[in-house]
């Protein structure tokens, strides 16, 4: 069993006094993918924020390598192990692809620029590196949000909505690119409403159902 | 550390760039209601000469809060203040960065354009060191100070404007006390030295006590 085993603990969370999940438990291992699903306001974005660190939990703890990333300097490395791409994906219209990949970066380690060409590259993006991002599809936006996922980096991924916007062959792509990465070690946690069912070693969490 | 600095600043100066009006829309609200000013009181050089500062410090008081609504907004729209939330990076040292920023571009240019609007309102050329130094060290402690309202008003939909003001005027009127007062002091001919260390004292407070204040908002807006 790997020490960097990330355990989330009866976990509850409550909005506006209204309970949206709660005794949530589960624990992911080095190369496996979940996938938070469940309907409309079950609270799927909610627990991803809760794990990134960006929300308050009601109840309940996340450890992770034994520590609890809610506080202190498990909190730290959490951070430094850790890649969040939200609902609304950081890509500022007037900035270009590169310019916009390469801050995302800097923030937590940057890169050179033939990295980034490469990046932007293999989510098709070849050819727009200097097209400030106001002038690409809500597609092409998501892909240069999703860039970041074939930049060296982060053992974690944590991803809302990753599919919302791309074509059926940049769904599969990055379908492929996911489980490439879980099956070098990483892991995975992703909300999404398409299915992932025919994609082996995808387990489920099912949000929000009357037990 | 320096690295992620220049890194920022370079990219705040290509995002205020390329949204010029941005930055623009504050001077010229500084512009327009000086030179109304005239126009409605009247062209006597004394009557002028007595309000001027008044005029200036309010109107540069006001731009700046006008300018720092929409300061965290966009970023906190589109999902990059989650990302400065996240990063292992210190989120006191890019907020310091992001004001200090913003002062340069609006701050700055506000002290550049003052003398001219002085001149308008009869200021004799005696005082304009002092308009300035009290303009520059007042826009910083305005700006840093307007950030913590706007970083704890980014979340709220419409009335953010509204109460970012009601929050932040109360605070700012000491710097207004402090500038005004070392104008007039300067237009007898009296020594200007205290108002100016107060203000530097002031300056300083914000900058080393402020950032924590903002970047604590900015954690609570991301948290809700």
């Amino acid at each position: 069993m790997s020490k960097q085993q990330i355990d989330v603990i009866e976990l509850a969370c409550e909005r506006d006094e209204r309970e949206l999940f709660s005794a949530v438990s589960f624990c992911l291992q080095a190369g496996e993918v979940l996938q938070v699903a469940g309907p409309n306001g079950a609270g799927k974005t909610s627990l991803l924020r809760i794990l990134a660190g960006l929300m308050p939990a009601t109840a309940g703890d996340i450890h992770f390598a034994k520590k609890s990333i809610l506080a202190g300097s498990g909190r730290e490395h959490w951070r430094r192990n850790l890649l969040y791409i939200g609902h609304a994906p950081a890509v500022k219209a007037a900035l270009t692809a590169e310019e916009n990949l390469s801050w995302l970066c800097a923030l937590t380690q940057p890169v050179g620029r033939e990295v980034i060409w490469q990046a932007l590259g293999q989510v098709g993006l070849r050819g727009f590196e200097d097209v400030p991002c106001r002038q690409l599809s809500a597609g092409q936006q998501r892909r240069v949000a999703l860039a970041r996922l074939y930049l060296p980096g982060a053992p974690i991924w944590i991803l809302d909505e990753p599919f919302t916007a791309l074509d059926q062959a940049g769904v599969l792509t990055l379908e492929q690119h996911i489980m490439a990465f879980a099956a070098s070690g990483g892991r995975v946690v992703l909300t999404t409403h398409h299915s992932l069912a025919h994609v082996a070693g995808v387990r489920r969490l099912e949000l929000g159902r009357v037990s | 550390m320096r690295q992620i600095i220049w890194l920022l600043f370079q990219r705040e100066w290509q995002l205020a760039w390329r949204r010029p009006g941005d930055l623009l829309n504050p001077l010229i609200f500084f512009a327009i209601v000086i030179t109304l000013f005239p126009l409605a009181v009247g062209p006597e050089p004394q009557l002028l000469q007595r309000m001027a500062s008044g005029i200036i410090w309010v109107a540069a008081l006001l731009a700046t809060l006008l300018s720092l609504d929409g300061l965290f907004r966009s970023d906190f729209e589109d999902g990059s203040l989650e990302q400065w939330v996240l990063s292992p990076h210190p989120l006191t040292l890019l907020v310091l960065v992001k004001v200090l920023h913003h002062w340069l571009m609006c701050g700055l240019l506000l002290v550049l354009l003052a003398p001219v609007l002085g001149l308008m309102l009869a200021l004799p050329w005696s005082v304009m060191p002092t308009l300035c130094i009290t303009l520059l060290l007042g826009t910083a402690v305005l700006s840093l100070l307007g950030a913590i309202g706007a970083a704890l008003t980014v979340g709220l939909k419409g009335s953010g404007s509204m109460l970012l003001a009601l929050l932040i005027l109360p605070l700012y009127i000491p710097v207004l006390i402090l500038g005004t007062g070392a104008m007039d002091a300067a237009l007898q001919g009296l020594p200007v030295l205290g108002y100016l260390l107060w203000l530097g004292c002031l300056a300083l407070l914000a900058l080393s006590l402020a950032p924590l204040a903002i970047a604590a908002g900015l954690r609570i807006s991301v948290s809700e």
